[in-house]
């Protein structure tokens, strides 16, 4: 079967292509250059229309067990929002954390084609894939959390060398089934689980010894030596305390230039000025971000109203149960390995510190320069449901709508933002850099995000609105992998999506300490840890893509 | 003639995996770490191979059309048990929302206790590795422990090393509210542990002084359903001193009314115990069965805790009226597929109402049902995923022999497909 799309207006960063007409042609699930005599089987008349490739959320709490706390923490928030079934769907809920299916729909419905957890525990690694097989049309994949793992700060504490490291690291990947490798408030859940309450960039673990810049440094070596195209994921100390900003900035410097992701950056943007000792530091971070080409971040932009927030930062989310909106919360500790905590929270735009994360969010997207380096996130559900994109993609790409809500907002924070004053509008070039060709880039997918000949075909279509929040949550068409999937918003027939994973290479020696560490301490076998690629494909439905390592001869 | 080690156990909820198989066709024998609970749902017996439908051996397309045909025109059926494992709830909740059923798991009454006190005001927990490593001190609530899981004392506190105790024999165990029913509790080196026992149903008295004493509070009385309060004040002195101390309780052994608020008692007293700078945790014993695997497929795929129904087009919650006991009683459902895939002695409620059995093989029934399939057990017959306690680790199941019956999720995806 050939499919035309005649006509659209392409924006196609990943070819250098701003807004030009293009015909795309699809065979085979994948998009072709123009064959020379084939007859077309169905064409879409696309004239006038924007054509972007599926938009990737690289950082998307969508599955593991944080998320399955959330919503069974919060059946009120999904009886506001129940979704019935139909002849092609199913039933499930939405708002804050929805069911799978219902990410899986409502992602699609927006034009997004893959979603990246980013907090899969090694131990929790099984139930991140089992809830990401059960979201619908959407590609998949997770980076797995590691820094505060015994076994890693043990490795550290021997002063094992960076080889052993790199083994350790691989191998957990592989068992995993990862595709990047995310570090929480580096060691600082660990240090929890011996009481302490804090811990600063340079403060030592209480039992190991080893400091948080420490565990960076090593972990963004690993992933850099083992060639994994996505830099070390990085979830900073002190999420969320006032004066954090020059933790982030001595982190940035801390790295070496070595290649990191500092994600859901707003949250740890906060300086200590004014009456209320809370202030933006996003002008000092896209300060930093612009001069240091080794780091990307996503923001983890703020949207008023009710979410939760699920994080591995059990540590910060215990300090932060003081705002959980409803008054209840959960913390866990998890198996020698990471840690959870899951909090409620209603961001209220009357409330001067919300008001001002709000504003600080946007400050650093508007002040970051290189669109390549720049996510947009709110790290769903933690600033806001993912389903509030196309409002924030309207905040950035139309300045007076920006400052109409920016009037509304809490008085004293209006005062300390310079949001105002800042003219830049995204373009639409620019959201397709962030939300499609850079996200691929970053991640490494080497197929997707692209509509030239030889990407599969995830393809948006929208039309063109000066109201940018009515174009993207709305997309005329969205196909996935070949298949028209959505039409007008609505879904209009499902599949499967891949998981994307890496499997770098390791010494096979690196078990024998392993498996030591696991029958001495654990409460699992080593070769029942281990996930198998059948465990992933064997109900018929899902599939596994490998990617590329850097230094792979393509 | 194989042997297989590392199985792991969908049965006792607390994740063995070490024990060794011996498999002979279609027997099996557990010849390595097994235990009172694992040993003989491992070496059930297969006795039935075939399908029946109205007590007549039949071929399972038959007993799946005639399992459709008795749903199809059903205004409430009721899906209880949900006892299997993940792909199997996965093929469960697909048939109940495109049939508009009602799902049930068989031990949500018991498991009602620690959602409802989830939902109204959360926790504080840990995971049985951490146990493993760091709990010093355990305070056992209202349950037979090894009783529950014979291993656990074994696995996860007498441990012979741990990373963070120099001897985990100098671990503290004490029982408050029933007395253990064997001694798996008493230390390598023989400390028993100490027994503080009163009526089940005092417990939320005594648990609430417990927690007024955590958080200092003055008591004027002496003693409490029995138990001394200076008793109780010791207990919360070790439990502010303890380093990585642990509570737990079974939410179905709190057999008394609205245990739900004693579950939040002791889950706010561990939140107390931490804002005084000490840390704590809770350990809801939990998962035999397929119990956590029916609740977090359910939760993923619902968003609600597996007492759910689908008759208005969406996901409905309700910890009480969706009730088996309470939709049969009332007459509020017009038929009744029971699946249970673990145990042969978790029969169906006896009722009058069209019923389809799809159940471990070599259960039986007072009265037969219109339709029984029988099916594997996974982590036997078949591989998959089950959860454990804790509701971290999925642990995957094995598959041991090949005994031709279907797993759960073919038997359940076939009915749904019929329909």
């Amino acid at each position: 079967m050939l499919i035309k799309l005649t006509g659209g207006i392409v924006y196609d960063p990943a070819s250098g292509i701003d807004g030009q007409q293009q015909d795309i042609y699809i065979r085979d699930g994948r998009i072709i250059a123009k064959p020379a005599d084939a007859i077309v089987d169905k064409e879409y008349d696309l004239k006038g229309k924007v054509v972007m490739s599926g938009a990737i959320d690289m950082h998307t709490h969508i599955g593991g067990g944080k998320g399955n706390i959330a919503r069974t923490l919060l059946p009120e928030d999904h009886r506001q929002d129940p979704v019935h079934r139909s002849d092609i769907t199913r039933s499930g809920c939405g708002h804050a954390m929805p069911s799978t299916f219902v990410t899986g729909y409502r992602y699609a419905e927006m034009g997004y084609t893959a979603g990246f957890e980013p907090a899969v525990l090694p131990n929790n690694a099984r139930q991140a894939h089992m809830e990401m097989g059960d979201i619908p049309i959407l590609d998949k994949g997770g980076y797995v959390m590691l820094g505060s793992d015994d076994y890693l700060l043990r490795m550290l504490t021997a002063k094992k060398d960076q080889k052993a490291i790199n083994d350790y690291v691989a191998w957990t990947m592989t068992g995993a089934k990862a595709i990047g490798v995310k570090v929480v408030n580096p060691g600082g859940i660990n240090a929890f689980k011996f009481n302490q309450r804090k811990l600063d960039l340079d403060e030592q673990n209480s039992h190991y010894g080893v400091t948080p810049r420490e565990i960076l440094r090593v972990l963004a070596t690993a992933v850099k030596e083992i060639g994994v195209a996505h830099p070390l994921h990085v979830h900073g100390c002190n999420l969320g305390v006032p004066g954090n900003v020059q933790t982030t900035l001595d982190t940035i410097q801390g790295i070496g230039g070595l290649p990191m992701h500092l994600t859901h950056i707003q949250f740890h943007s906060y300086g200590t000025e004014g009456d209320f000792k809370f202030s933006s530091g996003a002008a000092q971070i896209a300060e930093a971000i612009n001069r240091n080409k080794n780091i990307t971040i996503d923001v983890g932009q703020i949207l008023f109203g009710q979410t939760v927030t699920a994080s591995g930062d059990n540590m910060r989310q215990h300090a932060n149960h003081k705002h959980a909106s409803p008054n209840k919360w959960v913390t866990m500790d998890i198996e020698c390995d990471a840690g959870c905590g899951v909090v409620p929270f209603k961001y209220k735009d009357q409330n001067f510190v919300n008001a001002l994360q709000w504003a600080i969010g946007l400050e650093t997207f508007l002040l970051v320069n290189d669109p390549w380096r720049i996510f947009l996130t709110t790290d769903h559900p933690n600033g806001a449901p993912f389903t509030s994109y196309p409002h924030l993609i309207r905040l950035l790409m139309d300045r007076s709508f920006r400052n109409d809500v920016l009037a509304t907002i809490h008085p004293e924070a209006q005062k300390m933002t310079t949001l105002a004053s800042i003219e830049r509008e995204y373009t639409l070039q620019e959201i397709a850099i962030m939300t499609r060709a850079g996200a691929a880039k970053l991640i490494g997918l080497k197929d997707r995000g692209g509509l030239s000949a030889g990407n599969w075909a995830d393809i948006t279509v929208y039309t063109d609105n000066a109201d940018r929040q009515k174009m993207f949550e709305k997309p005329d068409y969205v196909f996935k992998d070949g298949q028209l999937v959505v039409v007008d918003g609505k879904v209009v027939s499902t599949k499967w999506g891949t998981t994307h994973v890496v499997k770098p290479e390791f010494d096979a020696s690196v078990e024998k300490g392993l498996k030591d560490y696991f029958d001495r301490y654990l409460t699992m076998k080593l070769g029942n840890f281990k996930i198998s690629d059948d465990e992933i494909t064997e109900d018929g439905r899902g599939s596994i893509s490998v990617h590329p390592l850097q230094g792979d001869v393509a | 003639m194989t042997e297989i080690t590392e199985v792991p156990s969908p049965f006792c909820g607390i994740g063995t995996d070490d024990l060794t198989i011996k498999v002979d066709g279609v027997l099996l024998k557990v010849i390595e770490n097994g235990c009172a609970v694992n040993t003989p749902a491992f070496e059930q017996p297969i006795t039935d191979t075939h399908a029946r439908v109205s007590g007549q051996e039949v071929s399972l397309e038959v007993a799946v059309a005639k399992a459709a045909e008795l749903l199809k025109d059903t205004k409430l059926p009721l899906i209880g048990g949900c006892a299997t494992d993940v792909n199997g709830m996965r093929g469960l909740l697909a048939l109940a929302d495109k049939a508009g059923a009602v799902i049930d798991n068989m031990n949500f009454t018991g498991a009602r206790n620690n959602f409802l006190a989830l939902q109204d005001s959360g926790w504080m927990n840990t995971t049985l590795a951490e146990v493993k490593n760091r709990c010093d001190l355990l305070l056992v609530v209202g349950t037979d422990v090894e009783a529950f899981a014979p291993r656990f004392f074994e696995r996860y506190l007498w441990n012979k090393e741990s990373m963070f105790l120099e001897d985990t024999s100098s671990r503290e165990v004490i029982y408050l509210g029933r007395a253990p029913s064997g001694t798996a509790s008493t230390s390598p080196t023989g400390k028993a542990a100490q027994v503080l026992p009163c009526a089940i149903e005092d417990l939320p008295e005594v648990i609430a002084v417990l927690r007024a004493l955590v958080k200092k509070q003055p008591i004027r009385v002496t003693s409490v359903a029995g138990i001394a309060v200076a008793d109780l004040q010791a207990i919360a002195d070790k439990l502010l001193a303890a380093t990585y101390g642990v509570v737990t309780w079974g939410a179905g052994a709190l057999a008394f009314r609205q245990a739900e608020l004693t579950v939040q008692t002791l889950s706010e007293m561990i939140k107390d115990i931490n804002n005084q700078n000490t840390r704590c945790s809770g350990l809801p014993l939990a998962g035999k069965e397929g119990d956590q695997t029916a609740n977090q497929v359910c939760g993923w795929t619902t968003g609600y805790p597996a007492r759910t129904r689908f008759s208005s087009g969406y996901p409905e919650y309700d910890p009480f009226l969706n009730d088996t006991k309470v939709l049969l009683e009332n007459g509020e459902v017009d038929a009744l597929v029971w699946v249970q895939a673990f145990n042969v002695n978790a029969v169906p409620p006896e009722t009058s109402l069209p019923t389809i059995v799809v159940g471990r093989s070599g259960m039986t029934f007072t009265k037969e049902p219109d339709v029984f399939i029988p099916v594997g057990t996974p982590g036997i017959d078949h591989a998959g995923h089950a959860y454990r306690m804790d509701n971290v680790v999925a642990i995957r199941l094995k598959k041991l022999r090949d005994s031709g019956l279907p797993s759960t999720a073919e038997v359940l995806n076939a009915i749904e497909h019929a329909l």
